[in-house]
């Protein structure tokens, strides 16, 4: 592997019967991604356990109550690497109880997978797993039709089960879906393509993996900052350095470029953008740098270094979509911590303004309330501005999470909608006395 | 790579310094844990890269076995000296005559006894986040693990009840007497932290390299010969070239036989190499719920 190459991040989901987790123990075992301990490992549990054949899921599931019950509990990371790309993945169970880690897993993917038995063609769980992909924004999905090997390779099925997907995808936002039939039990389109789907003439699950073009999944136009860091050294030789640290969230910076710090609206421009001892001459999203600014003006953790000419949203009251993931119910009126970007504010609900039936998938306008591993639209104020982008154009400024003050527990995630008030940007004051 | 695209490398960089600096900027005493070994070597290059030019705001922490490889103290103390970083080490020896640790009769490993040890230390400095240098890939029950993972005032894991991370949005929030382990590395393999200590050019302790060492036949494992549990009858002591890929406890670190002279030699070895890392490490054979076990209990 080269040091070259990029990573992808995929998020699987799938239900429990439908092989995800034999999907991924194949893609690990026909790419030589497991090691010889790791299958003598999971030879000695299937002996123990009675069992003839290895159980692939006993790769990701790894923790012991995932074993005993023969489910996968929580999100499990997977890493395996070919010569093209190190992949990362989100591996999430597919009960309905757990949408709370399926949206964990979204988040950070580039690439959704969707399983489907072919046996049983699109249920009402592949429906709701594209729904969740698509509202995570993930840019590209890959629906594999599993267990061809069952419906004796049929391409007729296989052509059915695709047009009753593409009956649903008009409701999707995802732009690039591509179709895949495979047997990860027989391996069959996984890795190799094998020999008995002659009519299927595309890639293998593999082969689209490390294809599929995800360079322009990022935001490269609107460049944004979140400060998170000042860094002052303090020493004589960095006498008056005063330098902003953070991860590019969005867009490109030049030195000279000139930029408006928000919510305060201070404007000045890029003297220097510094890695350890380099300067560099231009960074971009997602690189992590420091920048200093000519100007002498207030930036402290929390604000948003952004481009002048191209100003995020700025306001207090906001719409949202949200997935809660906690046992206790939203509360209407209480008072939530709330994460955004590399700024924490207070957050109170005002009004739900649908919940997603996640069976149908309708919106219903009559709901209150949001419990665990609901999915809805709401309407929310917060006690200070903040500075976002809407999460279709930047899923790293325009994502949230809500976390309750009295458990410190993570609640909620949300993305952010544009808001049908903004705040005026403040004039740009000159103190020239 | 062309155009505005990142490298594995350095999307697993900025990754890390990130979380770096939420650590920094989101905790009041924070620790970075460095024993002198590859991963926490990274970590300490990463600490660089976030803050410099200023000092690295935190001190590092090791929990010093007493059962170690003389190289990689010397090692330890001299990266953290060349950093100017503040080096506090707490021994599990102290530990045992202070009565926070209690070793079972006949226990010589000293690893469980590192939890007790590294707990006290939390305590001592009321350190409320603390950074290491796991990686999911080592092993099946940290591929569950979080970047921020809260530990309870037990400094217990409930690996059934994590709180859910998303994007690049960490809840860094405890109580107090609670307590955060921070992995900067969790998307990192062992390939990742070799290439990077290759790309980086950092000087590691030199027993990652080959070199003639005494060494006897354990439980399947090449063991270094040591004072701890010296040579009994009827082993046989074989002088060989070896290296070590993982360091833990001397008396439990596999060494392999291993011409690699340098950090090429070692990524051209690991991508030809059949057997995981830890599958070099007796501590983690006794079972197959062995790590999850010792994570509950509060190991790193």
């Amino acid at each position: 592997m080269s040091i070259e190459t990029e990573i992808l991040r995929l998020s699987t989901a799938g239900s429990v019967d439908d092989g995800k987790s034999t999907l991924i123990g194949r893609l690990l075992h026909d790419s030589k991604s497991i090691f010889e301990d790791q299958w003598e490992a999971l030879e000695r549990s299937a002996d123990l356990a009675g069992g003839t054949e290895v159980n692939l899921a006993n790769l990701t599931d790894g923790l012991r109550a995932e074993r005993e019950q023969g489910i996968t509990i929580d999100v499990a990371y997977r890493y395996f690497a070919t010569p093209k790309r190190k992949f990362i993945i989100a591996d999430t169970p597919g009960h309905v109880q757990y949408t709370r880690n399926m949206v964990t897993g979204a988040s950070t993917a580039n690439v959704a997978m969707i399983l489907i038995d072919a046996r049983n063609g699109v249920v009402e769980q592949s429906k709701r797993h594209s729904f969740i992909a698509s509202l995570l924004g993930i840019p590209h999905m890959i629906v594999c039709i599993n267990k061809m090997d069952l419906v004796d390779y049929s391409e007729e099925r296989y052509e059915e089960i695709r047009q009753q997907f593409m009956e649903f995808q008009p409701r999707l936002e995802v732009k690039d879906i591509t179709f895949i039939p495979i047997s990860a039990l027989q391996g069959d389109n996984v890795v190799d393509s094998g020999e008995n789907m002659p009519w299927y003439h595309g890639p293998t699950l593999l082969g689209h993996l490390e294809d599929v073009y995800i360079a322009s999944d990022r935001n490269m136009k609107q460049f944004r900052l979140p400060v998170q860091y000042v860094v002052r050294p303090h020493t004589d030789e960095h006498h008056d350095f005063r330098g902003f640290a953070g991860q590019i969230a969005g867009g490109i910076v030049r030195p000279g470029d000139k930029i408006i710090a928000l919510p305060s609206g201070n404007r000045s421009s890029v003297k220097s953008i510094h890695v350890l001892d380099n300067e560099l001459q231009e960074a971009f999203c997602p690189q992590s740098v420091i920048i200093q600014l000519e100007d002498d003006i207030d930036i402290s953790r929390g604000d948003v270094i952004s481009d002048l000419n191209n100003i995020p949203h700025l306001a207090k009251d906001h719409e949202a979509s949200i997935c809660w993931m906690h046992s206790t119910p939203m509360q209407m009126g209480r008072k939530y911590r709330i994460k955004q970007s590399t700024n924490t504010s207070k957050a109170m609900i005002k009004q739900v303004i649908h919940k997603v039936n996640i069976e149908t998938l309708e919106n219903d306008t009559d709901a209150t309330g949001l419990a665990l591993n609901d999915i809805g639209r709401i309407a929310f104020k917060t006690s200070t501005p903040l500075v976002y982008d809407e999460y279709r154009n930047n899923r790293l400024t325009g994502s949230f999470i809500l976390i309750d003050e009295a458990t410190n527990n993570t609640v909620a995630a949300g993305m952010l909608r544009e808001p049908k008030v903004e705040m005026p940007v403040p004039e740009f004051v000159d103190y020239a006395i | 790579m062309s155009g505005y695209s990142l490298s594995n490398l350095e999307m697993l960089e900025t990754e890390a310094i990130h979380v770096m600096r939420e650590v920094a900027a989101e905790f009041e005493r924070p620790a970075l844990l460095f024993s002198g070994g590859k991963d926490s070597i990274c970590l300490l290059r990463l600490a660089e890269k976030a803050f410099r030019p200023a000092a690295i705001p935190f001190p590092l922490l090791n929990i010093d076995t007493g059962h170690n490889f003389p190289e990689l103290i010397e090692y330890r103390d001299r990266r953290a000296g060349e950093l100017g970083a503040k080096l506090i080490v707490r021994t599990v020896e102290e530990a045992i005559e202070n009565g926070i640790a209690h070793p079972t009769p006949g226990e010589i490993s000293r690893n469980r006894l590192q939890i007790p040890t590294l707990l006290a230390a939390i305590e001592e400095f009321e350190f409320d986040a603390c950074i290491g240098g796991a990686r999911r890939d080592e092993e099946k029950a940290r591929a569950k693990e979080r970047f921020f993972s809260h530990r309870d005032d037990f400094g217990q894991w409930d690996p059934k009840n994590q709180r859910p991370e998303l994007w690049n949005l960490y809840n860094a929030r405890v109580q107090p007497g609670e307590n955060m382990r921070v992995f900067p590395l969790s998307n990192w393999t062992e390939m990742d932290v070799w290439e990077y200590i290759g790309r980086e050019q950092i000087e590691i302790p030199n027993i990652y390299f080959s070199h003639q060492r005494d060494v006897v036949r354990r439980s399947g494992q090449w063991l270094a010969v040591n004072d701890i549990e010296p040579v009994k009858e009827g082993e046989e002591v074989k002088n060989l070239s070896v290296r070590v890929r993982t360091i833990g406890d001397i008396i439990v670190t596999g060494c392999i036989e291993s011409p690699a002279n340098t950090v090429d030699d070692i990524i051209a070895e690991i991508s030809t190499a059949r057997v995981t890392e830890r599958g070099a490490r007796a501590d983690d054979k006794v079972s197959e719920a062995a790590m999850e076990d010792r994570k509950k209990e509060g190991y790193f």
